[in-house]
C-alpha cells in the first residue's frame, strides 16, 4: 500500500501516470492500476504539473489561496492514496 | 437528425451523486443534491473506474 | 466555510455540467475493427458476421491510432465482430500499445492458442475481454453457437496458464443466465479473471430477440441485489445505471449516459456513431475519413454538441427517481420504438411498460448496418433459427458468393 500523504516531503506525477487537460480541469490515468481520475479544479491541474519542481507540497500550496488549502489537501492526498503523485526521489540517490 | 427524436434541450440542474475518492456513490437522496454541499467539504478529486461509463462493451 | 448563492467560479460542478464544454477526447472509446465474425450470437449488437468490403485498410487503421495519441486518448476498447480475424490485427495492437494506446479487446476466443496468451500477458497496455453468455454450455451455445462456450473456455484456460491476471470475462445478462449469476463468479475466480456483467440491449440483432431474452422485472431486482452484495469485484460498464432506481444504494459509476460525450463508436468502416448500442443513421456523427479525422467528428460534430447539452429529461423530469436512473438508456428506448424524452423499456417503476406493448408491433427502427451471416437470421420477424458456428476457415454452407460474403476467416492479401 502508498505511504501515508506527508504534505512537507515533495511529491511529483507519477511517471506512469497520463495527465489530459480538459475544460473542467484535467483527467489522469494511471495506466498500472487502471485508475481513471477527475481533477476538477485547473488549479489544481497547475499544482499537480508543477509538484516535482517544488520541495514540498506546502511550498507548492503557497501559490493557493489560504481558504482552499484544506480541500487541495484532501485532493492531493487522495491522488496519492491511488498512486496519482508520488514522493520525488530522494535527493542523496540523484546521480 | 436526432432533433426529430428528441424533446427539446433546455438547462436544468440535474443533481449529480456524491462520491467517494473510491468512486463509490453516497446513497439516498439526501446527498444527490451535491451543489448544495459546503464548499469545504467539496472533493476536487473524483474517481471512477476505467469501465464506469455506459457506452462501451 | 459554507456557500449559498450563485455559482462561484470555482465551485466545482457536477460532471453532467462539466461535460457540457465537451472533453477532449473520448474518456473510453469503442472501436470496431471488423464487421466479419466467425459466430452469429443471436443478440450481436453490431450485427456482425459478413467483412465489409469498405473496411478501414491497415493504413487507415495505423491513421486513426496516430489521431488517438495525439489526441492522448488513454484507453480504446477494441470489439467487432470478432476483431482477431483480422490478419493485421496483432500488428495494430503492437502499433498502438506502442503509441501508448491502451488497448482492450474483447474476444470470443478465436486466436487465443496457448502462445498468443503467453504474447500477450508479456505486453503492457493491453488487457483481454473474454465474451460467455452462460455458465453452462446449454445456456452459452443456445445464445453464441454450438462450440463457443469451449472455445472461449479453452481461450480462459490459456490465458490463465500464461500468467495474464484479471483479464475480463464478460456476459451480456440475458432471462436465461441471470441465475447463473454466481457460477459466472466462480469461473471468473477459476480462472484469475474478473467477471463484467453487461445489459442486453435491442440493439443489432439484439432487436430480434429481446423481447424473449430481456431479464424479467423480477430479474432485475435480482441483478440489482447481486450486484450490491457482490459489486466491488465485478464491473457492469455502468450500463445498470436505470436499475438505481430501486433504491437504496447506487451502483457505482458515472450514472448516466455516456453516448458523445465520454464515450463513442468507430465502426469497421470508420463511421462515427455515439454509442456502440446506436449503429443507426440517427446517431451518426460522421466518418473518419472525412478531413477532419476522428478529431474533427469528435470536436465538431453537431449530433455530439447536442447530446452534450443537457436535457430537460422530458417525461421523466417529474418521477422522483429521475436523478437516480437519468430516464435510462437512448439506445434501449430507439431501438424498441419508445420516445427518447420517456421512459426506458425496462424502468423499474413500470413506466415503459405501456409505451413498451404498444410500440412492439408498431414499425421499430432497423439496424443501421447489418453483416449478418446469411444462414443465420430471418430479419423477416420470425423467430431467430439456431446460431450456427462457421467451421475454422471454411465458408458456411448456403452463403451466396458475392465479395462480401467471403469467409471472414480468409487472408487478406
Amino acid at each position: 500500500m502508498t505511504a501515508p500523504f506527508e504534505p512537507w516531503r515533495g511529491y511529483r506525477l507519477n511517471p506512469a501516470v497520463a495527465l489530459r487537460r480538459e475544460p473542467f480541469g484535467a483527467l489522469a490515468y494511471h495506466f498500472g492500476t487502471r485508475r481513471l481520475s477527475f481533477l476538477k479544479a485547473p488549479d489544481l491541474v497547475d499544482l499537480v504539473r508543477g509538484l516535482g519542481s517544488q520541495r514540498s507540497v506546502s511550498e507548492a500550496l503557497a501559490a493557493i489561496p489560504d481558504e482552499r488549502h484544506e480541500a487541495y489537501l484532501r485532493a492531493l492526498a487522495a491522488l496519492a492514496a491511488a498512486d496519482m503523485i508520488v514522493p520525488q526521489p530522494d535527493q542523496s540517490e540523484m546521480p | 437528425m436526432l432533433q426529430d427524436i428528441r424533446a427539446d434541450a433546455s438547462p436544468a440542474a440535474s443533481p449529480s451523486p456524491g462520491t467517494d475518492v473510491c468512486g463509490n456513490l453516497d446513497a439516498g437522496p439526501e446527498t444527490r443534491h451535491a451543489e448544495d454541499a459546503p464548499i469545504a467539504n467539496e472533493l476536487l478529486v473524483e474517481e471512477v473506474s476505467i469501465d464506469g461509463m455506459c457506452g462501451v462493451y | 466555510m459554507t456557500s449559498s448563492g450563485p455559482a462561484r467560479p470555482d465551485r466545482v460542478l457536477p460532471l453532467v455540467e462539466q461535460f457540457k464544454g465537451g472533453l477532449a477526447a473520448p474518456i473510453c472509446l469503442t472501436w470496431e475493427w471488423t464487421y466479419a465474425c466467425n459466430l452469429s450470437c443471436t443478440h450481436c449488437l453490431s450485427s456482425s458476421g459478413r467483412r465489409d468490403p469498405a473496411e478501414l485498410t491497415t493504413a487507415e487503421m495505423r491513421s486513426v491510432i496516430d489521431e488517438l495519441r495525439s489526441m492522448q486518448v488513454f484507453y480504446v476498447n477494441v470489439g467487432g465482430g470478432e476483431p482477431t480475424v483480422r490478419p493485421d490485427f496483432w500488428e495494430l495492437l503492437d502499433y498502438a500499445v506502442a503509441k501508448q494506446v491502451g488497448v482492450k479487446f474483447s474476444t470470443n476466443g478465436l486466436r487465443l492458442d496457448a502462445d498468443r496468451a503467453r504474447r500477450l500477458a508479456a505486453t503492457d497496455y493491453v488487457d483481454v475481454q473474454v465474451s460467455l453468455d452462460g455458465a453452462s454450455r446449454e445456456v452459452n451455445d443456445a445464445i453464441r453457437g454450438p462450440g463457443s462456450y469451449d472455445m472461449a473456455l479453452r481461450a480462459m484456460a490459456n490465458l490463465a496458464e500464461a500468467g495474464m491476471e484479471n483479464f475480463k470475462i464478460s456476459v451480456v445478462m440475458t432471462r436465461h443466465n441471470v441465475p447463473e449469476l454466481d457460477n459466472l463468479a466462480s469461473l471468473a475466480d477459476r480462472f484469475g479473471a474478473q467477471l463484467r456483467i453487461t445489459r442486453l440491449r435491442p440493439s443489432g440483432r439484439g432487436a430480434d430477440v429481446w423481447y424473449e431474452l430481456h431479464p424479467t422485472d423480477q430479474q432485475q431486482r435480482e441483478i440489482y441485489r447481486w450486484l450490491v452484495d457482490h459489486g466491488d469485484r465485478v464491473l457492469t460498464g455502468d450500463s445498470f445505471f436505470h436499475l438505481n432506481a430501486l433504491g437504496g444504494t447506487a451502483l457505482p459509476g458515472l450514472n448516466l449516459c455516456g453516448a458523445g460525450r465520454v464515450v463513442c463508436l468507430i465502426d469497421p468502416v470508420g463511421d462515427v456513431y455515439a454509442c456502440p448500442f446506436a449503429i443507426h443513421d440517427a446517431f451518426k456523427a460522421g466518418t473518419v475519413r472525412a478531413p477532419g479525422g476522428f478529431a474533427g467528428v469528435w470536436r465538431t460534430a453537431p449530433l455530439f454538441a447536442e447530446l452534450r447539452t443537457e436535457t430537460s429529461g422530458g417525461a421523466c423530469r417529474s418521477c422522483s427517481e429521475y436523478s437516480a436512473c437519468q430516464g435510462g438508456c437512448m439506445a434501449a428506448k430507439f431501438f424498441t420504438g419508445l420516445p427518447l424524452d420517456g421512459p426506458d423499456p425496462e424502468c423499474v417503476k413500470g413506466y415503459g411498460a405501456g409505451g413498451l406493448a404498444a410500440a412492439r408491433h408498431a414499425g421499430r427502427p432497423k439496424a443501421g448496418q447489418d453483416h449478418s451471416h446469411g444462414i443465420a437470421f430471418s430479419r423477416s420477424g420470425e423467430p431467430p433459427g439456431p446460431s450456427r458456428v462457421l467451421a475454422l476457415g471454411m465458408p458456411g454452407v448456403g452463403i451466396p458468393a458475392k465479395p462480401c460474403d467471403s469467409s471472414p476467416l480468409a487472408v487478406m492479401s
